[in-house]
């Protein structure tokens, strides 16, 4: 069934490229990748931290490469994004002027290779998926973006294939800081392998920091932002709802999964400079944000600010707010979907959306109102909405487990200034939906039709997906929860009354310490 | 089981009895001497995989003395024959371009010998990878450069084709001259020519290895210009547009090949000098950044794949300097799937409009086969994953990350940026939409810019071969790392 998911798309793509009929094919392959998600999601075992659903061929004894698919809670959150992503991108895609086909192929490409990275056991299947994202998003871009096209996709993807190569050595160091008997390109092998203490501290500073930067490019990190806004100011509506919504979360996918089992050391050690930086991405580019002129960069850049949010969460290196991170990954891929999806069909009917020409859409355009409203307010992280569940654990789980460098708590003073940027995220968002939807009509805009009935269908998804998961947050919880806790109470087994049920994962997770002279010191709220 | 040494002479003896074809029957249509060859090197190529291995070098005694057969070798000798076979498909599409070169003849004059000097090259090629003596390594090299010679200006109408072919023989004489040169020095320094007693020579203590160290530098220069290393690559842009295109992808693949074997070869009983390495570092480390930012620039395809050649010679020097056979090797074997596939592309579509990238626009409107095609070839020279480029680039940084060899790896990450740059510039003519229709002289061109493209069946079966084992070997390659194992 996982490699139903992975190759679905990719052999639709293939049969697109070899005409058959572009738009239905790419419903139908959309549709069974999301019904085989759907399944994934289902039938997943809940309370247990292994890998399920797995099938493997192996590739290369020598190097110990196979090509391993499974899931766990974690790649079953991501992979459910990927689908629901898809499906919404492919029915918002709707005609395309010139070359249908290879428009289609593109974005099914993008999906099955994210699909494919997310479900990969394998830590060169895990990279080589992603990778094959490259070419089509400089196709998608180039052929049929809008405005600054063709710097965009340069921009793009140089950047990204920069990131991806510092992100292979930094897999190549780590597959070389474990001892010689037991490397192995199965992530399951080097977790345990890890958990044993294999990798020194050493070792694991230098893979982390290869791997921030890596990861940190392909997602957006502060100092490695500027490629994001104008891409996907640039991309056609449906590229920029995958990309943002999904391709970019496959780099904080790849730090839960690699760096928070096997290289905790580095992250203690280089948690000062990720708060620094993802502060950057909050306040910095929050307020850049405000400053923006048109919707699309504001878009652009509010989905590089959220990220901030998201690193905080796994900056704080314990079970509540890396939970957090994960609910809120999920939560955004779906809201910054739904918003690029609507601002693109904005876009095609008036052809720009500098701020100055739009005011008053929701008179003549009703339900792209209503539907670009839900977004708007998941974003800004109203309760009910998943966002909000995603933010509170992480913000709750920085301010609680984060710990102190020098009588200096670091992470408090983090979430305090993070808290600002929920504010900050207000402000722009509710000035776009202001100027965009309220305010006086102009006259050319009298006559603009609303949202197709077909349309309805992807915005009524994404919408009731981000509903469920922040009225039932549970759902998601549950499924992450059981390996997390694995990995990061590995050292606090000692702890007696670890919680389990359900409701653990919102309770104060226990201690978290690092076997290291120069351990953190954290200080303890607990009342005694 | 056959003995190494008849693979060679199987190559010569089919290289002259198509010449003697040639000259004495002189009605039949000279394409069939084509097939020959094709045929007869495939033969050639099924015999090398029942060949014995040479006997261990302590205990050599004559021929084996100069002459190995390792695996190496023998894996070497099948790609040399390999890139023939794909040379002479490639000739077959150029042949029409050649009749202009010959007016006034018959239509199809020179096409013998055009088809005949690959074979001899070939056989050089295999000499030449069997080589572990200096003298016989000089005297196959003198074979293969002699044959590349007289192909370079083989087109000798063009006047830039008799510019590419006067530079390659003026440096490659010079480069020759260096080479006999520090083969003395070391024959001097040590008594010895054969690799493997220079080895022993160079670990006693009383050997001059200072006057040895000079020689391995002036054997160096004359290698460095084989395999197009800076600083002895100023030939390369040149050369490589100004040559027949079938020739200029067999220069960039099999002379390029047989450089890096020897260069393996010969660098070994000096790796445990440490000026070496060091050396190798410092050409490294200039080959990478001067054939990548050389490339940036280029609008030549044909230029820009022979920038991009020296680009990857610079990737292939990080092997050496790690010493990591296998990995150069592999890294040789994706070399050649895509460098002859862009080759075979640019030659079928070069006919129609020319060899700049602005050529190729719009490409994937006349041709989608050739498209794409063209499209794995550039992704695989850029290197991204399931393509043997990134696996080639994969083990190379592997083999320098376990050898912490971080200068090399921070300019290796920069110019594989660049790389991406300059390859996707091709994919960007061949899908994006034209940038300008209505430029000034469009009605003329319009005309050949949209017809479609028509692929012969050979090369149209050679290009998908080709394109799928680039795939292919980017998902398994394990049978070619199998044959590589010690």
């Amino acid at each position: 069934m996982v490699l139903f998911a992975i190759f679905c798309p990719i052999v639709a793509a293939a049969l697109i490229m070899f005409g058959a009929p572009a738009r239905k094919t790419a419903l139908a392959a959309s549709m069974l990748t999301f019904a085989a998600a759907l399944f994934l999601f289902a039938s997943f075992e809940y309370g247990q931290a292994d890998f399920q659903h797995i099938t493997s061929f192996p590739i290369s004894p020598e190097w110990r490469l196979s090509f391993t698919t499974g899931i766990d809670g974690l790649s079953v959150v991501m992979v459910l994004l990927a689908a629901i992503v898809t499906l919404a991108a492919i029915l918002f895609a709707g005609a395309v002027e010139r070359y249908e086909n290879a428009f289609y192929a593109c974005l099914l490409f993008i999906s099955g290779g994210a699909i494919g990275a997310f479900a990969s056991i394998d830590l060169f299947f895990f990279y080589a998926f992603h990778e094959l994202a490259l070419i089509p998003t400089f196709l998608l871009i180039g052929i049929w973006g809008s405005g600054n096209r063709v710097a965009a996709a340069w921009k793009i993807t140089i950047y990204l294939a920069i990131g991806s190569f510092i992100l292979l050595l930094g897999l190549i160091l780590l597959y070389q800081s474990f001892p010689l008997g037991s490397r192995s390109f199965d992530i399951r092998v080097l977790r345990t392998a890890a958990s044993m203490g294999q990798i020194t501290a050493d070792a694991q500073r230098h893979v982390y920091l290869l791997l921030l930067v890596g990861f940190g490019i392909l997602i957006s990190l502060f100092p490695f932002h500027t490629w994001a806004p104008e891409a996907y100011a640039a991309a056609p509506a449906p590229a920029a709802m995958l990309h943002a919504g999904v391709l970019k979360k496959f780099g904080l996918y790849g730090i839960l999964r690699l760096a928070i089992p096997m290289l905790p050391a580095g992250a203690h050690y280089w948690a000062s400079l990720l708060v620094v930086l993802l502060l950057g991405n909050i306040i910095y580019v929050g307020l850049v944000t405000i400053a923006q002129k048109r919707l699309d960069w504001m878009l652009g850049y509010s989905s590089v600010m959220h990220m901030g949010y998201i690193f905080l969460g796994i900056a704080s290196f314990a079970v509540l707010g890396v939970t957090g991170a994960v609910v809120l990954i999920f939560a955004h891929g779906l809201s910054i979907a739904l918003l690029f999806g609507v601002a693109g069909e904005l876009r095609k009917r008036t052809g720009t959306l500098a701020f100055d020409e739009l005011g008053g859409f929701a008179r003549v355009m009703p339900f792209a109102g209503l539907a670009f409203g839900f977004g708007v307010f998941a974003a800004v992280g109203l309760p009910g909405f998943a966002n909000f569940a995603g933010e509170i654990m992480i913000f709750f789980g920085a301010f609680g487990d984060g710990w102190e460098m020098g009588r200096f708590h670091i992470f408090q003073i983090a979430t305090v200034l993070a808290l600002w940027g929920v504010v900050i995220s207000t402000v722009y968002m509710l000035r776009a939906y202001r100027n965009t939807f309220m305010g006086t009509l102009r006259d050319q805009w009298r006559k603009l039709p609303d949202l197709r009935p077909a349309l309805r269908v992807p915005v009524t998804l994404l919408v009731v997906a981000l509903l469920c998961c922040g009225f039932f947050p549970q759902s998601l919880v549950r499924l992450v929860t059981p390996m997390f806790r694995s990995y990061l109470s590995t050292e606090k087994s000692n702890v007696p009354n670890m919680q389990s049920g359900t409701h653990a994962a919102v309770r104060r997770p226990h201690v978290m310490s690092v076997n290291e002279e120069n351990a953190p010191q954290r200080r303890d709220y607990s009342i005694r | 089981m056959i003995a190494a040494p008849l693979l060679e002479i199987a190559v010569l003896v089919l290289g002259m009895l198509i010449l003697m074809i040639e000259a004495f029957a002189g009605k039949i249509d000279k394409r069939v001497l084509a097939f020959v060859a094709i045929i007869g090197l495939a033969i050639v190529l099924l015999g090398s995989f029942f060949v014995g291995r040479s006997p261990p070098l302590p205990h050599a005694t004559s021929l084996w003395n100069f002459y190995t057969a390792d695996r190496l070798a023998i894996f070497f000798k099948q790609f040399a024959l390999v890139t023939t076979i794909f040379v002479l498909i490639m000739m077959i599409d150029y042949a029409p371009v050649l009749r202009n070169s010959f007016a006034g003849s018959t239509s199809q004059a020179g096409l013998g010998e055009f088809v005949a000097l690959p074979l001899f090259t070939c056989a050089g090629l295999m000499y030449l990878v069997s080589a572990i003596d200096f003298v016989f390594i000089f005297v196959s090299l003198e074979l293969v450069t002699v044959s590349f010679y007289v192909l370079i200006s083989f087109t000798r109408r063009n006047p830039l084709t008799l510019e590419a072919g006067m530079k390659y023989l003026v440096l490659s004489a010079l480069s020759t001259a260096f080479l006999v040169y520090g083969i003395a020095w070391i024959f001097g320094a040590t008594g010895q020519t054969n690799l493997y007693r220079l080895t022993q020579a160079l670990a006693n203590p009383a050997t001059n290895a200072g006057a040895a160290l000079l020689g391995i530098v002036f054997v160096l220069v004359a290698l460095g210009f084989k395999i197009a290393a800076v600083p002895f690559q100023i030939w390369v842009p040149d050369v490589y547009q100004g040559a027949p295109t079938p020739v200029t992808a067999y220069l960039s693949v099999g002379s390029k090949a047989a450089g890096f074997i020897v260069l393996i070869r010969v660098l070994q009983p000096f790796m445990n000098l440490p000026q070496t390495q060091r050396l190798i570092f410092v050409i490294a480390l200039l080959t990478l950044i001067y054939g990548n930012l050389a490339a940036l620039p280029q609008t030549n395809l044909k230029r820009l794949l022979a920038y991009s050649s020296i680009a990857h010679a610079g990737y292939l020097l990080i092997g050496v300097v790690c010493f990591d056979v296998r990995a150069v090797a592999f890294y040789l074997v994706a070399y050649l799937l895509m460098t002859l596939l862009s080759f075979a592309v640019l030659i079928i579509v070069a006919q129609r409009t020319g060899e700049e990238i602005s050529d190729f626009d719009g490409l994937a409107k006349r041709s989608p086969f050739l498209a794409f095609a063209m499209l794995i070839g550039m992704v695989s020279l850029a290197g991204l994953p399931f393509t043997a480029g990134f696996l080639g680039k994969f083990y190379i940084f592997y083999a320098a990350v376990s050898q912490r060899q971080i200068s090399l790896i921070v300019v290796g990450v920069i110019t594989v940026g660049c790389g991406f740059y300059y390859y996707l510039k091709v994919i960007r003519a061949m899908y994006w939409p034209s940038r300008d229709a209505s430029d000034s002289d469009a009605g003329r061109q319009s005309a050949t810019r949209t017809e479609k493209i028509r692929v012969s069946a050979l090369s149209g079966v050679a290009i998908s071969a080709l394109a799928f084992a680039t795939i292919w070997l980017g998902v398994f390659p394990q049978p070619i790392l199998n044959v590589l194992k010690r």
